[in-house]
């Protein structure tokens, strides 16, 4: 027993160092899931398996998508580096399980906030990055412009896990035609089953719609119908029970939107410190002690610009220029026809 | 009675240990779940599940509950088993046999195939059975009818719908000339043991269940009728067919994936059975003047079923369970519907997960209670 003694007192002692020199802020010690990341260096974040424009990794693993670039806001944020993060690629199916058990700290995988998910299944929607909405694809060749052309018997494919199911069965209802549904778990195989021609129609956001679109075997050959049958307000999840965390992610958020509505953008971050705009100062940490109340320093908000951008710059890099959905429809500032609209950082 | 410490001292540690652990695990999911404002209950199985399913044994839509959306998987799971475990073990019967097979070719074939489907993933064949089939079918409208009634295409088989008048009177005919059967194959065993008189029990069975169905249709009134696949134009190029039965392609490709790779394993089972009697038993056989049919039907087979049964319970489990499978194609088994769809609308990880499990269970015990009964009932009667 006794020989054990020594190795014993030094471990105690070296435990007690280690506590007496780590600070840590009221708000890092409120904050599990800060601490936890700080600690570990990354951020843990839950994506898609692939969804081009939203989050997708090329053939080196390098992940992009306008659903990454919250991710890599918060841990530009809250570790210095928008690199610093750790994905996990998750299906329908698995993504809220992986965030409540604690797998992940922030899902961004473009999910439809909705009132049973955000109430009852210990998860906290922090705010939307993209507003969609539920639409059908079909081949050119079937002549189907709109969906009052259904008919009975018509076959659709789609996600299982997803408020598509449940979308798809209230519109079908409605209008009394009779359906049936080819749920897949993937993505991959709905494309590819639908690409083969296992079903008439193909139905998910129309985002997503129009991203698949670009993996087809032809993509010319299939439209996206005109009709919107749902609200699908996609964006950031985190786990119930740590708020400043959750307002970490919300605000790493909202200062992308808010950047974009002050003009403010990772080229001319650095210059915008001097500038008259109070507001513009207070984003980029030049006024104010904007950082504080999340156990953050004062720039947090200026490295999020610097290394991530703007939420126009990163639609334009993921979404636009990849020829996705060039135009920004409903996702547009407020101030130019669109409705993002967010808080003020004050 | 002399119970011991030290005799059911390590029992009691054993089961203490297991309570503890089993303990810690409930304790630690009710505090987490706890802390993440997670509720845990089974109200939910009563509330409207609110989502289609593409293919049901039973009467379901949206409308019906979470439990009734169980039960659709749980048959859609029952469903592709049951086909496949009676086309992996028809398969597997005759492919064991074929390696036996002095000739050749027919042994060489047998071992290839064997080989080969065995040693490949499961997933990737129902993969490549589903997507190879669905490059390969027909689209509804170019489809090629078989025998002038059914239609095999892309979005499914359709074949046609029987439609009865008077069912009830032809199926008790049938089950008639079931209990017909088995008391005269009763008093043909006796006639056997006390007179040594054989009687052609089987041509009589198979003139029994000919003859009583075909009086329900004379003098019964049944009536049977068709109700052919009709095509019907959705759009410009996109058709379907109405009326009759339709299987979906999904079920299809995961019977056939399932079947012809649980085959291989129960041909070796059948293989190692037969190989397993002794060469003394056949000689034996035919030296007291059987002929090579009741060698193999009264000598043979009845000692290869003791070998070949244990290993083959082990495939039908396997083949029961791999059906879980069925969720990368959108077949709706247990899995896709209660594991996978319920489980995201309700968020209820937790409960459904652990009913799944129990169900699997309770499947898998079910088929092995089945097996050891018929494993006891072809076990040396020892008097």
């Amino acid at each position: 027993m006794f020989k054990y003694l020594k190795q014993l007192t030094s471990l105690v002692a070296m435990v007690a160092v280690l506590f007496t020199f780590t600070t840590e802020t009221m708000a890092a010690k409120k904050s599990k899931t800060l601490k936890n990341t700080q600690k570990k260096g990354f951020v843990r974040c839950g994506v898609s398996q692939g969804l081009p424009g939203f989050s997708n990794a090329d053939a080196a693993g390098n992940w992009t998508g306008v659903d990454v670039d919250v991710c890599r806001a918060v841990a530009a944020a809250v570790l210095g580096d928008a690199n610093k993060v750790k994905f996990t690629p998750l299906s329908a199916k698995e993504r809220f399980t992986a965030l409540t058990s604690g797998e992940i700290d922030i899902l961004s995988r473009n999910t439809t906030w909705t009132l049973s998910r955000d109430a009852d299944i210990g998860l906290t929607f922090v705010g939307v990055n993209f507003y969609d909405g539920q639409g059908f694809m079909v081949r050119k060749s079937s002549g189907i412009t709109s969906t009052s052309q259904f008919k009975n018997g018509i076959s659709a494919c789609t996600n299982i896990g997803t408020t598509t199911e449940l979308n798809m069965r209230d519109f079908f209802n409605s209008r009394g035609i009779s359906y049936e549904p080819v749920a897949f778990e993937k993505a991959d195989e709905v494309v590819a089953a639908y690409d083969a021609g296992r079903c008439d129609t193909y139905t998910t956001d129309k985002s997503g719609l129009a991203a698949q679109r670009t993996k087809m075997k032809n993509p010319d050959e299939h439209i996206v119908l005109p009709e919107t049958i749902s609200k699908e307000p996609l964006g950031p999840v985190v786990r119930q029970g740590d708020s400043v965390w959750e307002d970490i992610v919300r605000w790493s958020l909202n200062t992308m939107i808010e950047a974009e509505e002050y003009g403010i953008t990772s080229a001319n971050a650095d210059s915008m410190k001097t500038s008259d705009n109070p507001q513009i100062k207070r984003l980029v940490g030049a006024e104010g002690e904007m950082g504080a109340a999340f156990g953050l320093d004062n720039e947090w908000n200026l490295r999020i610009i610097k290394q991530v951008g703007n939420y126009g710059e990163s639609y334009k890099r993921n979404i636009a220029d990849t020829g996705i959905l060039p135009d920004r429809g409903p996702n547009e500032l407020w101030t130019k026809g669109g409705i993002l609209y967010v808080p003020p950082s004050r | 009675m002399n119970f011991k410490l030290k005799d059911i001292g390590p029992q009691l540690i054993t089961v203490l240990a297991v309570v503890l652990i089993f303990g810690f695990f409930t304790y630690n999911a009710q505090v987490n779940m706890e802390n993440r404002g997670i509720d845990f209950g089974y109200g939910f199985l009563s509330q409207e599940s609110s989502f289609d399913v593409q293919f049901s044994l039973i009467e379901y839509d949206g409308s019906h509950s979470y439990f009734r959306a169980y039960l659709v998987g749980l048959l859609n799971t029952i469903l592709v088993s049951v086909i496949g475990i009676i086309l992996a073990t028809i398969l597997g019967v005759i492919v064991g046999i074929a390696r036996l097979s002095p000739n050749y070719l027919i042994n060489k074939f047998a071992a290839f195939y064997v080989e080969f489907f065995r040693n490949i993933p499961l997933l990737l064949q129902i993969f490549f059975w589903y997507f190879a089939a669905l490059r390969a079918l027909p689209l509804p409208q170019d489809a090629e009818a078989m025998f002038g009634i059914s239609f095999l295409t892309i979005k499914g088989l359709f074949v046609p719908a029987f439609i009865w008048e008077n069912f009830n009177i032809f199926f008790y005919s049938i089950v008639a000339a079931i209990i017909a059967i088995i008391v005269i194959r009763i008093n043909a065993k006796k006639l056997q043991e006390t007179q040594g008189k054989q009687t052609p029990v089987l041509l009589i069975s198979i003139g029994l269940l000919l003859i009583l169905p075909l009086l329900s249709f004379l003098i019964g009134g049944v009536r049977l009728s068709f109700e052919v696949p009709v095509l019907k134009q959705l759009a410009t190029t996109s058709f379907i067919y109405e009326g009759g039965v339709s299987l979906p392609p999904e079920l299809i490709a995961l019977a056939l994936s399932l079947s012809l790779y649980t085959a291989t394993f129960i041909a070796e089972c059948v293989r190692a059975g037969i190989q397993g009697v002794g060469k003394g038993q056949k000689e034996a056989a035919a030296s007291i003047g059987l002929t090579p049919n009741q060698v193999l039907k009264l000598v043979i087979m009845p000692q290869a079923l003791r070998i070949i049964i244990p290993p083959t319970t082990n495939q039908y489990l396997n083949l029961t369970k791999n059906s879980s499978l069925a969720a990368a194609i959108a077949y709706p088994d247990l899995v896709l519907v209660f594991a996978g769809t319920a489980l995201m609308q309700t968020g209820k990880a937790i409960e459904i997960v652990s009913i799944t499990m129990f169900t699997y269970l309770t499947l898998s015990i079910s088929i092995s209670i089945l097996m050891n009964w018929y494993n006891k009932k072809i076990a040396i009667q020892e008097k």
